[in-house]
């Protein structure tokens, strides 16, 4: 046996292995070579008639050769797996830009949006949150913060009644009633919630939202109240800029009393009203006004809602239109 | 409160203009509502007089003027107005005035030339329309400009006074203060005692002392009631507001503004006899001046003659002694009505006065006789007549107690270190008396101030005359401790926050609903009803939140969406025997899609069981039970009410199909409510050991009958279970092909595993033969 023919299997097998392009069919070019009874294999089998000195000699070429064809062998093997891999992939190549399946999310009331905004902001200060009842009587809702009957005040709050004794709470401020009677000062808590007056125009709402607050300590003072406000503000609208606004006013419930204006596109828009907690309600729940004092204020959710999102229409929080509520989402 | 502001001036005259007087006057709580110009800016109007006038040649309804201006010659000007007339005095513009709407050019009006225009009051933005020319008085000094004859330079202020400033109700009462506010001095018009030049008068009887502490009235004869109210005055009173009636009335109307004291004038030959000031009698009546006719109650106070109520006192008077154009003699009443007898009075006869609006804010007690003479005085001067001597009751007034002010008290209160100097000075401004005692201030407020009694009244006169813009806003320092974070409660946040996950939008509705709604999704007879309610659709307030759910649903179908998932949560009232229960609910509606339209998914709209997962998942980890109930809102069949460790909770169900027909859905909402109280609580967490040994699953498929629960089925399977089985849970559900009718296949998954060791067949086998067992014995059930 020459090596001419040894060469010449071995290039046969690594042309031969050149052109397969699939798994299977490597498998039977590896047995017609490499098998039993492969050329290769026969080869091997044909060193018994070689004489001694040269068997060594023709055993190492033809384990060579065999080496050769296997490397060949499981270099194609390897190059058909990559590309039947690569095939599969190509197969599998999704439109990764179609959106996803399944579920989608809904959204929180731009209301209660708000709502936890002013929650989260006053809770850093360390307020609680204090709830109360929507149908008051008339003492929570008047005569506990110093409205009596026949007050002016009470014409100016366009009032609904169930009964002769309960009404729609007019405002949150009867929570702050509830609240010490039941608290021990010092005590700090907002009061959001529903409030609702006989008014119904494009800037009136029969029902809307407010957030009472309430801060009876030791020693807090109207210029605490400033700082507040100012800061709650200047925090809600993420604007260090924004000033606040005292006006004197009156409410029967406070003393000093004052609307709260903030500056706005230039000029003054005019945001709830505040005050010392006027010594008449402390007395109502039994605190004492001498060693205690006290400042509360409320806010009007909507209006906080409408300039910060830039809502142009009250009537729109109750319509609960999808297109509306969505934005918020 | 409505005033000119040349009027104030008069009174008091501060260096600011109107803008910043405007400004003062806001930020020491008198809000200036609204500034209006009395006239708009125009220039170069003057008075001119006509002095002859011929037809235009080519124009009939044109006439060629020769309109003298105090010049040496007249101007020649075209007028078209059809009350020209030679001798009228008008307000004349001439070549270049501006004007509001025009400019007044030098022109030729059909060929004849025009040097200028004659002026309506709409022309110079007076009025909103006129009929012709502006004619003025014949005494109009002709050459003067009409801004200054007018007073046209002036602005009109309209307060919003809050209801403890009832002493601004007068320009005298918004004098002194804009004097005690920036300084500037105070003169109002001196109020002389006018000669009693008869002995007349008219026996007056107070018999409800408290009510009225203090009754003044004269009689004025000879007046004459036909006389021309003064321009000064009707200007006056134009510009607040007021229309002019007549001489008398405009008088006390004008005394009511100048001073704020209410007066009142009776015809005194309507009167029968003498003066009772009483209660009313339950169901007297009474016609008012405005021919109202009001049945009284017996809290209202009223004057009388002797035979009947003539006046509602302190509101209005009555129409049968009213003064009119042939009244001769009169009875003139000012009075002191204390707040008490007349606050709410007017309100519950549907009337709201000039009088009342002052009287139930306080009136000066200490002013009731000068305001009567300031009256007599104006009308000797104005109609003529003598006036009689002035009868006076007088019973226990109002008293101005001294109040005590800590000047420690003020700089903890305000938060600002006032010292003694600043604080007197301020008292000094608002012409207080004060005394002192060490740094204790004793005040005694005046009789015009009603809200000052208490040390916090003069706290805010502090703060107030120092100006608010004045105090710092200064963050307060504070004792810092933790709030409480309860692990035990689950906040409201997050309950809404699983539901929007889930694709719900939170929605907000009215407290108010219709009373159908009520009955048809509450089944409900007797809402609690709103006796005033602004529409009837929004009469009673809700008991469900249903209704407000389906209406939302509904606006959003008629505006093209299809699949529409909301939620609400809010107060119900339910009127109950101890009075009204306010819980809040949280309440879910889902309809159309199970998920949003997309490709890859195929369109199943949402049934019961969508909604009840999105129930269960906003309960977990807590596991409610479900029972089949009746429902009002709920079709029969599909509508469960919810329980909780055997308390129920809510109710989940689709909508009843009449509903769905009546509120024209197009197919039924899934809808559930449920007591937010309920959901608020969860247990705290304990950590149980995990198995280390096998778990092994086997299943039991079964036939039963249709009708029985599932429920039931696997309530019963873990009542007998031992405590190996971890996991009892249904999980194939089959009643078609191959299963008889009436009869459903079930097959449950068992899961189980021993805390101690691995479980062998055997024992497994042993626990799946007992609980098919169960089955069968309870519930007929045959091993599929």
């Amino acid at each position: 046996m020459s090596i001419e023919k040894l060469d010449a299997i071995v290039q046969e097998a690594i042309a031969k292995l050149a052109a397969t392009q699939v798994a299977a069919e490597l498998e039977n070019v590896k047995a017609k070579w490499l098998g039993k009874t492969g050329e290769i294999s026969l080869l091997m089998k044909t060193l018994g008639n070689v004489s001694a000195e040269e068997r060594p000699k023709l055993g190492a070429l033809i384990n060579a050769a065999k080496q050769k064809v296997e490397d060949a062998l499981n270099e194609r093997r390897e190059a058909i797996k990559a590309k039947e891999l690569e095939a599969q992939l190509d197969k599998e190549a999704l439109d990764v830009t179609l959106p996803g399946r399944g579920m989608g999310v809904g959204g929180l009331h731009p209301v209660t949006r708000t709502m936890a905004r002013i929650e989260a902001l006053f809770h850093s200060i360390g307020f609680e949150v204090a709830d109360g009842p929507e149908i008051e009587t008339d003492f929570y809702n008047f005569t506990a913060l110093n409205i009596p009957e026949n007050h002016p005040a009470r014409a100016m709050h366009d009032t609904f009644y169930v009964d002769d004794n309960h009404v729609l709470r007019t405002h949150t401020s009867p929570v702050q009633v509830h609240y010490m009677q039941n608290h021990e000062p010092p005590l700090k808590i907002i009061a959001p919630g529903r409030v609702y007056r006989v008014d119904s125009d494009a800037t009136h709402s029969p029902m809307f939202h407010q957030v009472e607050g309430l801060w009876v300590d030791e020693n807090v003072s109207f210029a605490n109240l400033k700082g507040v406000v100012q800061d709650f503000l200047q925090r809600f609208f993420e604007r260090d800029d924004l000033r606040v606004r005292f006006r004197p006013s009156f409410f029967p419930f406070t003393e000093p009393s004052a609307e709260m204006d903030m500056s706005w596109k230039g000029g003054w828009l005019e945001i709830g009203g505040c005050g010392m907690v006027h010594p008449n309600v402390l007395k109502h729940v039994n605190i004492d006004s001498e060693k205690y004092i006290g400042f509360a204020f409320g806010l009007g959710i909507e209006r906080l809602a409408m300039l910060r999102y830039g809502v142009n229409d009250l009537r729109l929080f109750f319509e609960n239109d999808l297109r509306f509520l969505r934005q918020f989402n | 409160m409505k005033f000119s502001e040349n009027w104030l001036r008069t009174y008091v005259n501060p260096a600011l203009d109107s803008e910043a007087l405007g400004h003062t006057l806001t930020m020491a709580g008198l809000e200036v509502e609204a500034m209006d110009a009395v006239a708009p800016p125009f220039t170069q109007i003057i008075i001119g007089e006509v002095k002859t006038l011929a037809k235009h040649p080519d124009a009939d309804r044109l006439n060629v003027c020769q309109v003298d201006i105090g010049g040496t010659n007249p101007l020649q000007i075209v007028c078209g107005a059809p009350n020209v007339h030679a001798g009228a005095k008008v307000a004349c513009a001439l070549v270049g005035a501006a004007l509001p709407k025009m400019s007044i050019k030098q022109a030729k009006v059909r060929g004849v030339e025009s040097f200028g225009m004659l002026c309506s009051e709409q022309e110079l933005g007076l009025a909103e329309t006129a009929s012709g020319l502006l004619l003025l008085p014949s005494d109009a000094p002709v050459g003067k400009s009409i801004r200054d004859y007018l007073a046209l330079d002036d602005q009109l202020f309209t307060l919003k006074l809050t209801p403890n400033r009832s002493d601004c109700l007068s320009i005298t009462g918004i004098a002194r203060e804009v004097a005690a506010v920036t300084g500037a001095a105070l003169s109002v018009p001196s109020i002389v005692e006018m000669s009693v030049t008869h002995s007349e008068s008219l026996p007056v009887e107070v018999t409800a002392p408290e009510a009225c502490p203090r009754y003044c009235g004269r009689i004025i004869k000879e007046v004459n009631a036909q006389a021309v109210t003064p321009a000064w005055m009707a200007q006056r009173l134009e510009r607040s507001g007021v229309r002019c009636v007549s001489v008398v009335v405009d008088i006390t109307n004008y005394v009511l503004l100048e001073l704020g004291q209410p007066l009142h004038a009776f015809d005194l030959a309507k009167l029968n006899g003498g003066i009772t000031v009483r209660l009313a009698t339950d169901n007297e009546q009474i016609k008012l001046l405005n021919d109202q006719m009001v049945t009284l109650a017996s809290d209202m106070l009223v004057i009388a003659d002797q035979q009947r109520a003539v006046a509602l006192a302190g509101i209005m008077g009555g129409a049968e002694t009213a003064v009119d154009n042939n009244t001769r003699d009169i009875f003139l009443e000012s009075a002191f009505f204390s707040v008490d007898a007349i606050a709410g009075r007017a309100r519950r006869l549907g009337l709201s006065t000039d009088a009342s609006h002052r009287f139930e804010r306080g009136v000066d007690y200490a002013a009731t006789k000068t305001c009567l003479e300031r009256a007599t005085q104006l009308i000797l001067d104005i109609c003529g007549g003598a006036a009689g001597p002035i009868t006076e009751t007088v019973s226990t007034l109002p008293s101005r107690m001294q109040i005590r002010l800590r000047l420690a008290r003020v700089r903890k209160v305000l938060g600002v270190d006032l010292v003694r100097s600043d604080i007197q000075a301020l008292f000094a401004r608002m012409q207080l008396l004060v005394e002192m005692q060490g740094d204790e201030f004793l005040v005694t407020p005046p009789s015009y101030r009603f809200d000052l009694a208490i040390e916090e009244d003069l706290i805010e006169e502090i703060a107030r005359l120092y100006g608010y813009d004045n105090i710092p806003a200064i963050l307060p320092n504070a004792h810092l401790g933790m709030l409480p974070c309860t692990d035990t409660i689950r906040p409201l946040a997050q309950l809404r926050e699983r539901l929007v996950v889930r694709d719900y939008q939170e929605i907000i509705t009215y407290s108010f609903v219709e009373p159908e709604w009520e009955m048809d999704f509450a089944g409900n007879t007797n809402p609690v009803p709103l006796k005033n309610p602004i529409a009837s659709q929004l009469s009673v307030m809700r008991s469900t939140l249903v209704g407000g759910l389906v209406a939302s649903l509904r606006y959003n179908l008629s505006r093209k969406q299809e699949r529409v998932r909301f939620f609400e949560v809010g107060r119900v009232f339910h009127a109950g025997q101890d009075g009204i229960e306010q819980p809040t609910y949280l309440g879910g509606l889902s309809y159309g899609a199970t998920l949003p339209e997309q490709w890859g998914v195929a369109h199943r709209n949402v049934d019961f069981f969508d909604a009840k997962g999105d129930l269960e998942a906003l309960l977990w980890p807590a596991k409610a039970e479900f029972e089949r109930v009746a429902h009002p809102a709920l079709h029969p069949g599909q509508s469960a009410r919810v329980l909780l460790d055997g308390k129920v909770i809510g109710w989940i169900g689709a909508l009843h199909p009449k509903w769905t027909q009546q509120y024209d859905l197009p197919q039924a909402p899934i809808l559930f409510e449920l007591h937010v109280n309920a959901l608020c609580f969860c247990e705290l967490t304990k950590f149980t050991e995990i198995s280390k040994y096998q778990q092994v699953r086997r299943d039991i498929a079964v036939i039963v009958g249709e009708n029985i629960a599932s429920s039931d089925m696997l309530s019963a399977l873990k009542e007998a279970a031992p405590e190996q089985v971890v996991e009892l849970a249904i999980f194939d559900l089959y009643n078609g092909k191959g299963i008889d009718y009436g009869k459903k296949s079930v097959a449950f998954k068992i899961l189980l595993q021993d805390t101690q060791k691995t479980m062998t067949d055997l024992e497994v086998d042993e626990v799946v033969t007992r609980l098919t067992q169960v089955l069968s014995d309870r519930f007929g059930a045959k091993l599929r």
